[in-house]
């Protein structure tokens, strides 16, 4: 398999709305061992002046990844998922994520790089929550390289 | 009780965090993130591909290390920047049906920059499994009032 070098630069429209609960909010806490009680608790979520519970700084890597996933799965891209190894990630909040928002993701393919075999590529997915009359608001803005290994590698 | 910017200095200790992981903690991993890759959960595979066995997401061990941070903090909200390189993967063994971790993942943190203008403080996590630095750069920019 090879990777498709015309993939730099090209950008997917957001695509389905994310709607994020309480209960996936407090699964994921649970999942990356959190304990803060702004994650579970209403209560101590509103008591911080946050409107409802706030989910943990890495939470918007499921939003981020499904956007990706529109790449990865695309079969002219030429990725082998089984072969994908995450290099780097980073995430910029503009504001919190709250249970409560309506969540959509724009991809953009920012940079295709060959490494030996496989190639390097990284993608920023910029994330945006939905107003009441559908207009966008900027929450985060997350970027990740993944490796995509060739044959030995 | 949040830490007052007046009174960080860079260099300064926030503390450290121990995180057992066992294949279990990975596939609730896999389950709530949705990232169901089989090199997370499946041995066969893993070393099919040629991984030394099952390692644990990358984003596992970004999200368990950021909650140093967090709690140091005292609001989730506070953290506006955080990133990392996965340098090195955190083979998990199968423990299934004892009380041993599968991996042990050591968190600590320190103040890396303090910028007044922006009200921000700069923590550089250390991130060490089986002696190895497993994160690079691993820093989370925390907002304080």
């Amino acid at each position: 398999m090879t990777i498709n070098p015309d993939l730099q630069g090209r950008s997917y429209p957001a695509a389905e709305v994310y709607d994020v609960g309480r209960e996936k909010i407090r699964e994921f806490a649970r999942a990356v061992k959190a304990t803060h009680p702004a994650h579970f608790d209403v209560e101590a979520a509103k008591a911080l002046g946050h409107s409802d519970l706030v989910a943990p700084p890495t939470f918007a890597i499921i939003i981020a990844q499904r956007a990706d996933a529109q790449l990865i799965e695309d079969p002219d891209a030429g990725i082998d998922f089984t072969r994908v190894v995450h290099a780097d990630q980073r995430f910029i909040h503009h504001r919190p994520i709250f249970a409560g928002d309506r969540l959509v993701a724009e991809l953009h393919v920012d940079g295709v790089r060959a490494m030996g075999g496989g190639a390097m590529i990284t993608t920023r997915q910029e994330i945006f929550a939905l107003a009441a009359d559908d207009s966008r608001e900027s929450v985060a803005t997350t970027t990740s390289s993944i490796l995509v290994r060739g044959e030995g590698q | 009780m949040s830490p007052t910017f007046s009174e960080l200095t860079v260099g300064q200790d926030i503390g450290s965090r121990t995180v057992a992981v066992s294949r279990t903690d990975l596939v609730k991993y896999a389950g709530a993130s949705g990232d169901f890759n089989p090199i997370h959960w499946n041995e066969a595979f893993a070393t099919g591909v040629e991984l030394p066995g099952v390692i644990a997401h990358g984003m596992f061990t970004m999200g368990a290390a950021v909650q140093l941070v967090t709690d140091w903090a005292g609001d989730p909200a506070a953290v506006v920047d955080f990133q990392t390189r996965f340098t090195k993967p955190v083979l998990v063994v199968d423990t299934t049906g004892t009380n041993e971790p599968g991996a042990t993942i050591e968190v600590s943190g320190a103040i890396g920059k303090l910028d007044a203008d922006a009200g921000t403080a700069r923590v550089d996590l250390t991130v060490v499994s089986a002696g190895q630095k497993v994160l690079m750069k691993a820093q989370a920019v925390v907002r304080l009032s």
